[in-house]
């Protein structure tokens, strides 16, 4: 359980975060979302303990980060922007050494050893050194430190970061096994990541929360929710159907790309576009090899809420990273 | 298993882990030797005692100490394993002992290689082996001393030539303290008790003591409270500046 409330983080004249208040439950994979230097960062690293808030607490397991930093952050893993780790160490001591300060002895610590070496398929590194690895295989030993003491609490900054879609899929198939009796707060700005892994999304945008709801509603903000997306073969077919979808009473718009064919009706609030679209293509027996109702575009919601014009960004470049 | 035991193993092992440990030796050996032998004259004196060895501890420190104190949380903040250390479940200060220690031990481990040369005196002549070992002691806490300073000014930065540079500037200050090119300079403007506690300061006066082999309390006294200090200014800068 990570309760947060009215947290403020100040640099300066900025105020990066600007009261904060939520709370998560174990179960829920929190996905924190906001363009660069919304505060994405600065919050994880209040709730990790690395940085201390201006104002507000933040209270994770029932111990206060501040009060009692060292219980809070034993029941906590966490990976921090970048994976960092200590690049001289081979992945076989710096796990060794991540184990010792997380306080693992005996026949746990070798299993729980094993288990994160082979889940993030780490053994043919084991004996390389830290430095010599792949992006991709540093940000893997970065969960597996995070991992290694079980934690009830994972947060995770950017965990896909710079890794192949083989590895990004791989990544989120575990934050999915682990978050059945685990609390999980991953930032990403993969959108798609969040309708993969996340129970529930908070966008943020000049360090307030503007949205915070389940994947599914926020794309049913979206004006492409339910719209219907369609490709036709032949070019006079579509220029027939624009004006034809176009003045359909559920239609409140229509959307064409002439290079691929392809149209988009957005409905009109509560109507049933696929229906009408439909009964047109039928009437005129028009070659339709693709149909699909949108369930919304994530992207465009999150370009509406983090607005770039009220984002001052002369100033959110000056953020210390 | 203590906190503090796990980051003193960490760091400890991390000089050897690079070339830096060994270049590290054997300068500060080869330097020592110079300076007895070469500089010091430690044959043309004919005298079985280390003066010579000892006298020149202070200047070898004062340049090769903040080689080693340089990396210690530079390194750390520009690679930004800083983060991970301090969201591990310890304390900011089992943090900067374990590491103060390792940095320490490193050093002492410099300076216990020097052996050849109380071999030499004793096979030349017959030493006062306890003034001998006092001189070993009183060296070792100067190292530490000048550790302290350095380890404060590389949490400073996260440039290690800067911490470097800053480590020499501020442990020659404290070198100079008891020097008459400084003393006489603050006699003239300062009162006598200001100036007895700026030549107080200096680690040259503690250390001469113990070098010659007396061993006073008050001379431990100020490297241990020395020390702590610079320790308790080093958790301090952290908290300040760590996330930046």
């Amino acid at each position: 359980m990570i309760t947060i409330k009215n947290l403020s983080k100040r640099y300066g004249d900025k105020l990066a975060v600007d009261d904060l208040t939520f709370s998560v439950a174990p179960g829920e994979v929190l996905g924190f979302l906001g363009a660069n230097g919304a505060g994405k960062s600065t919050t994880m690293r209040m709730i990790a303990g690395f940085i201390s808030p201006t104002t507000g607490r933040v209270s994770v397991c029932g111990h206060d980060i501040e009060k009692a930093p060292v219980a809070a952050k034993s029941c906590m893993g966490y990976l921090p922007e970048g994976a960092p780790s200590y690049g001289e160490m081979t992945v076989s001591e710096f796990l060794d050494f991540v184990a010792d300060i997380r306080g693992l002895t005996g026949e746990r610590r070798r299993e729980r050893r094993n288990v994160v070496i082979d889940r993030l398929g780490l053994a043919p590194v084991i004996d390389q050194v830290v430095e010599t690895l792949s992006k991709g295989f540093r940000r893997r030993v970065g969960l597996a430190q995070a991992l290694i003491h079980d934690p009830q609490v994972l947060i995770l900054d950017e965990p896909t970061d710079g890794l192949d879609p083989n590895q990004k899929h791989e990544v989120r198939r575990l934050i999915n096994e682990l978050s059945k009796d685990k609390l999980v707060i991953v930032s990403t700005h993969i959108l798609e990541e969040v309708h993969e892994v996340c129970t529930r999304a908070i966008i943020i945008a000049n360090g307030r929360i503007v949205a915070d709801e389940t994947p599914t509603a926020l794309e049913a903000r979206s004006r492409y929710h339910h719209a219907v997306s369609l490709r036709f073969e032949r070019d006079d077919e579509l220029s027939a159907a624009e004006k034809e979808i176009a003045a359909l009473p559920e239609v409140s718009a229509v959307e064409s790309d002439a290079r691929e064919r392809r149209l988009t009706a957005l409905p009109k609030p509560g109507a049933n576009v696929l229906a009408a679209v439909s009964a047109v293509i039928d009437k005129h027996d028009w070659d339709v090899p693709e149909l699909h109702l949108e369930s919304g575009r994530l992207d465009e919601v999150f370009r509406t809420l983090t607005d770039p014009k009220g984002i001052d960004v002369s100033s959110s470049a000056e953020l210390p990273a | 298993m203590n906190k503090v035991w796990v980051v003193f193993r960490r760091e400890l092992r991390s000089y050897f882990a690079t070339p830096l440990a060994y270049v590290f030796i054997v300068i500060f050996l080869v330097l020592a030797a110079v300076f007895t032998f070469q500089v010091g004259g430690f044959l043309e004196r004919n005298q079985a005692d280390l003066q010579s060895f000892f006298r020149w501890h202070p200047w070898l420190y004062l340049v090769l100490i903040p080689a080693i104190s340089m990396r210690l949380w530079a390194e750390e903040r520009n690679s930004g394993s800083i983060e991970l250390l301090m969201t591990f479940p310890i304390t900011l200060w089992q943090a900067v002992v374990g590491k103060f220690l390792a940095a320490w031990c490193f050093a002492g481990i410099a300076l216990l290689l020097t052996f050849p040369v109380w071999i030499t005196v004793n096979y030349l002549g017959s030493p006062d082996n306890g003034a001998i070992v006092a001189a070993y002691l009183g060296s070792f806490l100067m190292a530490g001393g000048f550790l302290a300073i350095g380890m404060c000014l590389s949490a400073a930065t996260r440039n290690q030539v800067v911490a470097f540079i800053t480590a020499a500037l501020v442990g020659f200050v404290f070198l100079l303290a008891g020097f008459p090119l400084v003393i006489d300079f603050v006699r003239g403007v300062l009162p006598q008790t200001i100036v007895d506690a700026i030549a107080s300061l200096s680690f040259f006066t503690h250390f001469d003591a113990i070098s010659k082999g007396v061993i006073d309390l008050r001379d431990f006294v100020y490297f241990a409270a020395l020390i702590g200090f610079w320790l308790a200014a080093t958790a301090l800068v952290l908290d300040m500046k760590k996330a930046e």
